[in-house]
């Protein structure tokens, strides 16, 4: 039998307010340098992943800095960690560390899903 | 005969009159305020040092004053006539006619009318403010910043490119020093509010100067001040005074939505409306963005078009404090050089 009703379409609007950043707060606090990136890109565009995959570190810092954790294990999962994003970075970010950090939070603050 | 009258009796013109002094030449400093410093006297602290403005203002105050310059204060400069044998002469708001040898404009800029960008509801909703106005603030303010309502500060947001960077306002310049002023403020409001996230609204960053750099990434990493790449659409306000905003967030391709109990909008600079009222009386030319034209903005930017008027300062473009001085001390130099040869 047919499902019958209405859905509505997710809103694609970002809502800044009551945003949570659980795992945004982890990060910095471990991995400073984190918070200065300037979304410039080097890092995805050297990185072998991103050449193969959909995985875009760049735009994970954004999405973790928006508090939307949705499927980003998966992401994560991607990463080689062969560190390559480190070496390009003009802020000098610890790329690999953050990514490592991202793993260790989703776990130890059960962010998990 | 006077040898250099300098009309604007703000850095720029304090610097040039107190370097032209002590070369011997005898000045005058015609200043529409009631009082010597133009804009620097309602700032709080300088970029990127931080320090209060009221410092450089009294340094250069203190020393026009040491020097015994003469300054007329009050004096709204109505023309100015080259006259066949070279020399000036300034009509003025008061009666008597100034003559001098040579002419140094520092007529500085106005700050942009945030009214101008309607759908940014500056004096029409209490909470919106300028960067003047934030500085006028933080200069008076003593206990608690609370928003212009009187609500508690939770959340900030600053918009760049107010009036700059914006064929909307007519003004497709870029005002230069509105970015570094933002990252100084958003780091003052997080210094003065550990509680309140601080966001910057900017089109690109432009960390021109030395020290700018370094203070963009203290704002990131040290206060974490959210920087957000996208221009406000609009703004609107809600029942209890916030303001809710609506951008996108370019890097993401969404667009975002936040509610903000201050909106701060970093106004740029325009050509001095001083500048304009006299410029027809001597034929002075200016560029398309109504600021002063240099002769040779490389090799001869204190020159004008006009042989013995000279300009200094934000006369010319937005400058910072920091390039203000050194185009005014540069100044001085090249009126020298042109009494030497012309007298
Ligand atoms: S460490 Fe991960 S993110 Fe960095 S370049 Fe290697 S695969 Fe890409
Ligand atoms: S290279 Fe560094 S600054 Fe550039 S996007 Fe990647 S992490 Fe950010
Ligand atoms: S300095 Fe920054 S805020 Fe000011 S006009 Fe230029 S880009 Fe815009």
């Amino acid at each position: 039998m047919n499902k019958f009703g209405f859905t509505t379409a997710k809103s694609r609007v970002i809502e800044y307010d009551n945003m949570h950043n659980k795992l945004l707060d982890y990060i910095i606090e471990n991995e400073p340098s984190f918070s200065a990136c300037l979304s410039c890109g080097s890092c995805t565009a050297t990185c072998s992943a991103a050449n193969l995959t959909n995985f875009n570190i760049r735009r994970l810092n954004i999405q973790i800095r928006h508090g939307e954790l949705d499927g980003i294990r998966q992401e994560i999962d991607k990463c080689m960690l062969c560190g390559k994003c480190l070496l390009v970075c003009p802020r000098g970010i610890n790329t690999r560390n953050a990514i490592m950090l991202m793993k260790k939070g989703l776990v130890s603050l059960e962010l998990d899903n | 005969m006077i040898d250099v009258i300098i009309i604007g009796g703000g850095i720029a013109g304090m610097e040039a009159a107190c370097t032209l002094h002590d070369f011997g030449f005898e000045i005058i400093i015609l200043e529409k305020d009631k009082h010597l410093g133009g804009h620097l006297q309602n700032w709080d602290t300088l970029f990127p040092t931080k320090r209060n403005a009221s410092e450089v203002l009294d340094h250069y105050v203190k020393e026009v004053q040491k020097r015994s310059i003469t300054v007329y204060l009050n004096t709204d400069v109505t023309s100015v006539t080259k006259q066949d044998n070279g020399s000036f002469e300034i009509n003025t708001s008061r009666e008597v006619v100034f003559k001098c040898k040579t002419v140094l404009m520092t007529t500085g800029y106005d700050l942009f009318n945030a009214e101008r960008k309607e759908e940014y509801g500056y004096k029409i909703y209490d909470n919106v403010i300028t960067s003047a106005d934030l500085e006028k603030l933080l200069q008076t303010n003593k206990g608690e910043l609370r928003s212009p309502s009187g609500n508690p500060i939770k959340s900030v947001a600053f918009v760049h490119c107010v009036g700059s960077r914006d064929e909307k306002s007519g003004n497709h310049y870029c005002s230069n020093v509105c970015c570094v002023t933002g990252v100084k403020q958003a780091i003052k409001m997080r210094q003065l509010l550990p509680e309140a996230q601080v966001f910057n609204f900017y089109m690109d960053l432009r960390m021109y100067g030395a020290g700018f750099e370094e203070m963009y990434r203290e704002a990131q990493e040290v206060w974490r001040v959210q920087f957000i790449r996208g221009r406000l659409s609009e703004v609107a306000e809600t029942i209890d005074k916030r303001l809710q905003v609506k951008a996108e967030d370019t890097l993401s391709a969404r667009p975002l939505r936040m509610h903000v109990d201050l909106l701060v909008l970093l106004v740029g600079m325009e050509a001095s409306k001083a500048t304009g009222d006299f410029a027809q009386s001597c034929n002075l030319a200016c560029a398309q963005n109504r600021f002063v034209e240099t002769a040779d903005f490389h090799i001869a930017s204190n020159k004008t078009n006009v042989e013995g008027l000279f300009t200094a300062g934000c006369a010319i473009a937005p400058l910072s404090v920091f390039d203000t001085v050194n185009h005014a001390k540069a100044a001085a130099l090249t009126v020298k050089e042109h009494l030497r040869l012309n007298n």
